[in-house]
This record gives structure tokens, C-alpha cells and sequence, in this order.
């Protein structure tokens, strides 16, 4: 089949209900036995005949049967399997219910099976719609072209793209033998009418099931008990008591009180001594460490004593990577799988077998995330083990020493003593600079070239 | 009386307000019901009623579940905790220059120059230090909702009524037309209510009155995600403040408060108490819990790692809704801009009230803490801004 390859894990929407469709899935597959299972035939179709149609009223018999039950049990049990989507009824194929006579039915291909792991999303519809669109031009149901009109609207950016595959898998379908074309047209349209269903099944059953979802998820989600969650919530304020400006007096002083911006000067991101409130901030967590720059930078100083600076590049790298621009996500993987994970790479960071082989694997498709599994790693270890080395070292004790203190001030509130200070535009682009400056030193020298060069002078 | 008309007038122009905000793409026409699909119609409904009569014990199983661990409360927990002083906040400047009602407003990193905009369409960026206009942009459309300053100070976002939401880069020339540069990024079916940039300037999280968030790479204007599980408008957003940054909160007119990845776009939480609109989310600074505040004049704190709601900040005497809630630096207030033209100040732990502003002539309708901490600004129908400290 052409029609598209397995998305990236979004398991996590299906997960709670997994136990369900796998009892329903191993009931199907017993049903499809062909010596016990539920007798097919074939059946003509309009002008196409059909293999393997089966009967409402035989499906209901084997499922009695079976589960040693009623037939109306029987019957909510194939209703089920019809509303799930492992079987799919023929004729009035818009109303998924089993019922017990001879309408015809047969079994999904288990491709379309709801406990695939990807989910049908609007792109697919899109590209579903496109096709029917092109074999019968015009004949969409009243539901599908409104689904249509909506989606050309919502996803006019990739339309070219969704025409492109639609008319693909059109060509693709008229190369097939027209009984295989036919029953996969039915699959492919059961599908469809369980994921995007028609007027009365949309709007009444569809918040219904999602939402039981949501439910279950919420019921297996781990929870906390509020004296823990509580406690610590309290705990946060009272850390941060004597930091909250509203709560404790800014020193020198709070600048909006008294039109003076020293606070704001003594605190500026490239001091050299910052002050003592400064520095005891970064002791509250390794969050507080990396947000504020100047922590970071001591950080540094301490991590490239014990040669392991590595860790916190690649996290800096890893974090340049999920919060770029999606078209330089490619060259960043790149450098990346260079600097830091292939083998002998110069700033090879240590994490376990499992994880370096995910990733790696994940930088074939480079995404957004594709470092996630092994940025969590690096900073667990910096959070659990470097961190509180940080804090005992003597790079922190040294900075705790030398941290300022500054005095209260009690100036004079004047508006003419304001000052513009220094454009953020311009310490952005002076930062810049010094990015460049530093990426250009730490950068590894290209031998060849410099022999090269030695050689022409 | 002027006010009334006011109100009336701006009730029949802001969309936020219809009832019927499903766009009609989304309105589906029943076909015709033939008598043999009635009968089958009835079987449908009894699958229905199956499937409801799930619904209704998985969410009573839910609400057991989360009140086998609620074994205490917050004020419980918050009697050890010192009382809090007197407070002294006063407005220490008033910024005038907007020609209609201030609607948004957000702080730059560099903690004194903010961005606001109004009803009028225009968007100025401000030095609140120094009260100087720096810039002032006039967009295509009025009731700019929503506004954002970039994490690099280079650049602002903003939109409303237009259902975009549009970058403008700054420039240290005052003269230049910062319209030339603009750069449209979203592309919403309805309007824009909030926008939100992430870690850097090249991402972009709104929320519309379409019912959806969405997150945009801002160079190419790429959605690079989009979140689905609003009933309604979307009102509000607030990034969390944790070191994996992978999560938001949004806050819309379904009452509801979700809490999503922004990985995979799915709701990973949501919660329900709030009896009307939500306009405002935020989070603790923790990232462990966030606030919320409502048109039922009640501001909520919700516990993320007990999932429930821990705290509600009322008073009978308060009727009007909150527009607008922040927290200070360490967590201990809630600032709260109400619909009555007043500011309330909450004792996040001891939920009482500790203070109330005045000094707004109009509704306060944003209240943003500044990046230290050391000021609150809040932005009012009245045409002004006000810093409080």
C-alpha cells in the first residue's frame, strides 16, 4: 500500500484503551479462522463480486456461541466491533452497528486497526477526500464537502502537497485488479466513517469517546498527595521570601520607588562581581544556575576545572536546536552528531548505550526533539551530581566571597534622574558578537587547511 | 450612562461575546432520516447510552481517585506561615498615550521597557522607566488583543481581530517604519487572544477565538504544531517555567483550564471548575501549579502534581470578573486586575485578600509582574498603563 508511513509516537492518545481493543483484536482474529471462525462467501456487490462477506446474523450466532451468551449480548459485542472498526458493514455503510440478519459485513484489514499506532489526522483526510474528488468528480456527501471546504482552508499551505499524493495513490489504485480496488476502496472508506464520522454519530457520539479516554488517562495518571504537593508549593515561598521585591526591600533600592537604576545596573547579565542575593539565588536549583547567564558563566568556570564542560554544551546545543528556526534544524543536528555523540566525536558526552543509540538513530530524521531523551539525561546527571559539587566547590565559595553587598540608598525621587540605560538591541548584538568570537576559537581546527595555507606562504 | 453605551457598543464588536462562535464550516447538515435508518437510529442510541453510562463512572472513579489523596488543605498547610505585613503599592507611573482602551501588555527581558496595545489598533513599545514612547506601530485592523515582547528584546508580536498574529523587528532608528519589516507568522479562522513567544524569537504560541492553540516557526511562518480540545473560544496562555519548557496552559470560554505537551499536542490535564470564562491563565513560578482567572469573579489555584484545584480567591463583595492574574517572584501574591476597575492582591496561601488598588478608571483588562520582580503593570480601559510598586 502507498498510502503513508508510520508518524512518530503519539501512542500516549491510545495507550488507556489498549487493553480493551487487544481483547477485541484476539476475539477478531479467532472469528477469521477458517475452520472454527465465522463462514464467508461471496458476495456480489453491485457489479464487482466480493470475498470473504460475512453475515450479521452469522456473527451474532458464533459470537453467542462463543461467549455461551445471549443474542442481544452477542449483538452489543459486534456492535462494538463494528464501532471500533474491526469490522465494517457493507450496505448503509454510514451506520456502524451490527445488525442480526443478513445484512453483509466484512473484516478490516488489520493496516486500518485503531491499535495502529498512528493516528488519522487531517492531512490523511485531506488526501482521502482529494482522491474521491478526483474518481468522482462532485460526489462527495454533503458531510465530506464540508469537510473538504474546511480543510483547503485550514491546510491551503500543503495543498499542493495533499493533491500531489492524492493524485499518487489514485494512479497507484487504477494499476490494481478491480476486485482488490473495490474491497480496498471499502476498507479504506470504513475507515474513514469511524475517524471522521457522518452528522448524528459526529456530534453525539464523538465528545463521548475521546472524552472516556481522557478519563482513563486521568485515572492511570500518577498523583501526588496534596500534604506533598502543598508542602512544597509553601517551601517555594518561603525560599524565595527574602527575593520577592514586594515582600523584602530591594537593595540598593527598588528603582521604580526612587527613579534610581542601580538594582538594575548591579545585576546586569555581564558583571564582573555579581551580588550577594545574586549568588545565593543559583544555590536554589540548577534551573536558577542556567536561566541567569552570569551563573551560567560561573558554572562554566567550574565545569571546565573538572574537564566535564562537555554536558552543558551539548544541553546549550540541545536547546539552540528545540528552539530554533525549523530550517537550520538539519545543519544543527549535523554539528551536533559531530561534536558530541559520533565516535571519537571532540566533545563526546557520556550517556548509556540505550539512549546514544535512540538518539543517533533519531538524527537520520533530525525533528525538533530528537535530543530530548539524551538532553534529560545530561541534565539529570548535572541536576543529581554536578550541581551540589557546584555549590561545595570553591569557584562558588570564592564568588559567595567576593559577591557585593550593596548598601539601602535613600535617594531622592526625581524624574530627571532617570536613566535610558543601555538598549536591549544593542547588549543583544554585543552578545552576538561574543557568541561568534567564541564559537570561532572553541571551533575544531581544520589541520589540512592550515598546512595548506603555512605551504602557499 | 456614557459607560453603559460604551459597553454596549464594544459588547456587539468583540466576537468573544457571541454565544455562537462555532464558525459555519464546523455546522454540519443532518441528512433526511429514511424509516429503516430510524430504526437503526435507536440501536445507535442504545450504543450511545452505553457508552455515556461509562463516561459518567470513569469520572466518578476519577473524582475518588483524586479525593483518596486530598488529605489536606491549603490554608492547613499555610497556618505554620508567617502573616504578611502591610502593604504600600501605589501607582509610580501612569503611561498615556494609547487613543482607545488598552487591551494587552508584556514586559521585555530587560525589565523596564514593555509593548502594549489597544482597541485603536495601534501598538507602542514603551520605556516605563523613563515613560518614553520608543515605537508605535498602527496594524491593519483594531482590537489588537494580544501582544508579546521577543526574549531578545529585538522584536514584538501582535494581533487581534485580523486572526494573525504578526512580528514586527525593532530598530534602534526611532524614524524607521516598522510596518516595512512586518512579518505575518499565524493564521488563525478566528481571532488571535493571545500570543506567546517560547524560549527564543524564532517560535510563537497563540490561541483564537477558533477554539485552538497553535505553536509557529517564525521564520517561515511553518505551523509547527496545533492543540485541538477547546469546546470554545480560547482566551488565554501561559508558557511553564521549567527547565524542559514542553508545556503550556490554556485558558478559554469552555470554562475550562488544559494543560498541554507541546511536543505531541495533546492535553495531557484538564480541569473544570470555573463556572464562566476563564481569561487568564498563569503559572506558578514553581511551574507546579498555575492560577487562573475568571468572569465568575473568582481567581482558582490549581496543584498540577495533585491534579485538583486547591484554592479559590473570593469575596462576595467582589462581583465583577477578573481580567488578568499574576503572581509576584516567589509565589506569595496573586495580583488580580478586575472588570470593577480595581486591582485585588491575594495571600496565595492564606487565600485572603491583602490589599486592594485603586486608581483605574476603567476595567483593568492585563496585569503582567515585571521579569524581577520588582513592578507590576497593569493596562485599563481607561486609555492608560500604570506601573505599581
Amino acid at each position: 500500500m502507498t498510502i503513508r508511513t508510520a508518524r512518530p509516537d503519539r501512542v500516549e492518545h491510545f495507550r488507556p484503551h489498549m487493553h480493551c481493543l487487544k481483547k477485541l483484536e484476539a476475539l477478531v482474529v479467532e472469528m477469521q479462522d477458517p475452520k472454527t471462525g465465522v463462514k464467508g462467501s461471496e458476495q456480489k456487490l453491485n457489479v464487482t463480486t466480493i470475498p470473504h462477506v460475512i453475515t450479521g446474523k452469522d456473527i451474532v450466532a458464533w459470537i453467542t456461541n462463543k461467549m455461551k451468551t445471549t443474542a442481544e449480548e452477542a449483538n452489543v459485542v459486534g456492535t462494538m466491533l463494528v464501532a471500533y472498526g474491526y469490522i465494517y458493514p457493507l450496505q448503509n455503510h454510514k451506520k456502524l452497528v451490527m445488525c442480526n440478519d443478513s445484512s453483509l459485513y466484512r473484516f478490516q484489514t488489520p493496516y486500518f486497526w485503531p491499535s495502529q499506532k498512528w493516528v488519522a489526522d487531517d492531512s490523511d483526510y485531506a488526501i482521502y477526500l482529494a482522491k474521491r474528488n478526483i474518481r468522482k468528480k462532485g460526489l462527495l456527501e454533503p458531510y465530506e464537502q464540508v469537510h473538504y471546504n474546511h480543510l483547503h482552508k485550514w491546510l491551503n499551505h500543503k495543498w499542493d502537497f495533499i493533491v500531489m499524493q492524492a493524485t499518487e495513490q489514485y494512479r497507484a489504485g487504477r494499476e490494481r485488479k478491480k476486485p482488490d480496488r473495490v474491497v480496498f476502496d471499502c476498507q479504506e472508506r470504513a475507515y474513514w466513517i469511524l475517524n471522521r464520522p457522518p452528522v448524528s454519530v459526529y456530534i453525539v457520539c464523538f465528545p463521548v469517546l475521546p472524552q472516556n479516554i481522557f478519563y482513563q488517562q486521568a485515572i492511570m495518571r500518577s498523583k501526588v498527595k496534596s500534604s506533598v504537593s502543598l508542602g512544597a508549593l509553601v517551601k517555594y515561598v518561603t525560599t524565595y521570601k527574602t527575593h520577592d521585591p514586594f515582600l523584602a526591600p530591594c537593595l540598593p533600592s527598588n528603582p521604580w520607588q526612587t527613579d534610581s537604576d542601580a538594582y538594575w545596573t548591579l545585576n546586569m547579565r555581564s558583571v564582573d562581581l555579581p551580588t550577594k542575593m545574586r549568588v545565593e539565588r543559583w544555590s536554589f536549583s540548577l534551573f536558577e544556575l542556567l536561566t541567569d547567564l552570569r551563573g551560567r558563566d560561573d558554572f562554566k568556570i567550574f565545569l571546565k576545572k573538572e574537564f566535564s564542560g562537555e554536558n552543558l554544551a551539548f544541553w546549550e546545543a540541545a536547546e539552540e536546536l528545540k528552539w530554533g528556526t525549523a530550517s537550520s534544524m538539519k545543519s544543527k543536528a549535523e554539528t551536533i552528531f559531530k561534536t558530541f555523540l559520533a565516535p571519537n566525536a571532540p566533545r563526546w558526552i557520556n550517556i548509556d548505550g540505550r539512549t546514544m543509540g535512540l538518539t543517533v538513530k533519531g538524527l537520520e530524521h533530525p525533528h525538533r526533539y530528537v535530543l530530548d531523551a539524551a538532553q534529560t539525561h545530561v541534565l539529570l546527571l548535572m541536576k543529581k551530581d554536578t550541581f551540589f559539587r557546584y555549590l561545595k566547590s570553591p569557584v562558588y565559595k570564592d564568588i559567595q566571597k567576593k559577591a557585593l553587598n550593596p548598601d539601602p540608598a535613600q535617594l531622592e525621587q526625581n524624574a530627571q534622574n532617570r536613566s535610558p540605560g543601555i538598549h536591549p538591541i544593542i547588549l543583544w548584538k554585543q552578545e552576538e558578537e561574543e557568541k561568534a568570537k567564541a564559537a570561532a576559537a572553541s571551533a575544531p581546527v581544520d589541520v589540512k587547511a592550515m598546512m595548506s595555507k603555512i605551504d602557499r606562504k | 450612562q456614557k459607560v453603559l453605551v460604551e459597553l454596549k457598543i464594544t459588547f456587539s464588536q468583540c466576537s468573544k461575546n457571541e454565544r455562537n462562535y462555532k464558525t459555519t464550516s464546523r455546522k454540519y447538515m443532518r441528512s433526511p432520516l429514511s424509516p429503516e435508518m430510524a430504526t437503526q437510529e435507536v440501536q445507535l442510541n442504545e450504543t450511545l447510552a452505553h457508552l455515556k453510562t461509562e463516561s459518567e463512572n470513569l469520572k466518578s472513579k476519577l473524582e475518588e481517585e483524586r479525593a483518596k489523596l486530598h488529605d489536606v488543605e491549603l490554608h492547613q498547610v499555610a497556618e505554620k506561615v508567617e502573616g504578611l505585613g502591610q502593604f504600600i503599592m501605589k501607582t509610580r507611573r501612569t503611561l498615556k498615550g494609547h487613543g482607545n482602551k488598552v487591551l494587552c501588555m508584556d514586559w521585555c527581558k530587560d525589565k523596564r521597557r514593555i509593548v502594549s496595545s489597544s482597541q485603536d489598533g495601534k501598538v507602542i513599545v514603551w520605556d516605563a522607566f523613563t515613560t518614553n514612547k520608543e515605537h508605535a506601530v498602527t496594524m491593519p485592523c483594531t482590537w489588537v488583543m494580544a501582544c508579546a515582547y521577543a526574549p531578545s528584546g529585538c522584536a514584538v508580536a501582535c494581533g487581534g481581530l485580523d486572526n494573525k498574529c504578526s512580528v514586527y523587528p525593532l530598530s534602534l532608528d526611532k524614524n524607521e517604519n516598522l510596518a516595512a519589516k512586518k512579518k505575518s507568522v499565524a493564521m488563525h479562522t478566528n481571532y488571535l487572544s493571545a500570543c506567546s513567544f517560547t524560549n527564543s524569537d524564532m517560535q510563537i504560541l497563540t490561541s483564537s477565538g477558533d477554539g485552538t492553540c497553535a505553536l509557529w516557526d517564525v521564520e517561515s511562518g511553518q505551523l509547527l504544531q496545533s492543540f485541538h480540545g477547546h469546546a470554545a473560544d480560547v482566551l488565554c496562555l501561559d508558557l511553564a517555567p521549567s527547565e524542559t519548557g514542553n508545556t503550556f496552559v490554556s485558558g478559554g470560554c469552555d470554562k475550562k483550564a488544559n494543560v498541554w505537551d507541546m511536543r505531541s499536542g495533546q492535553c495531557i490535564q484538564s480541569f473544570e471548575t470555573h463556572e464562566s470564562d476563564i481569561n487568564s491563565v498563569r503559572y506558578y513560578p514553581s511551574g507546579d501549579a498555575f492560577a487562573s482567572g475568571s468572569d465568575d469573579a473568582t481567581c482558582r489555584l490549581y496543584d498540577l502534581r495533585a491534579d485538583r484545584e486547591v484554592a479559590i480567591y473570593s469575596k462576595e463583595s467582589i462581583i465583577f470578573g477578573v481580567s488578568s492574574v499574576d503572581f509576584s517572584l516567589s509565589g506569595r501574591l496573586l495580583f488580580g486586575g478586575y472588570n470593577d476597575y480595581t486591582i485585588n492582591v491575594w495571600d496565595v496561601l492564606k487565600g485572603t485578600r491583602v490589599s486592594i488598588l485603586f486608581g483605574h478608571e476603567n476595567r483593568v483588562s492585563t496585569l503582567r509582574v515585571s521579569p524581577d520582580g520588582t513592578a507590576f503593570c497593569t493596562g485599563s480601559w481607561d486609555h492608560t498603563l500604570r506601573i505599581w510598586a
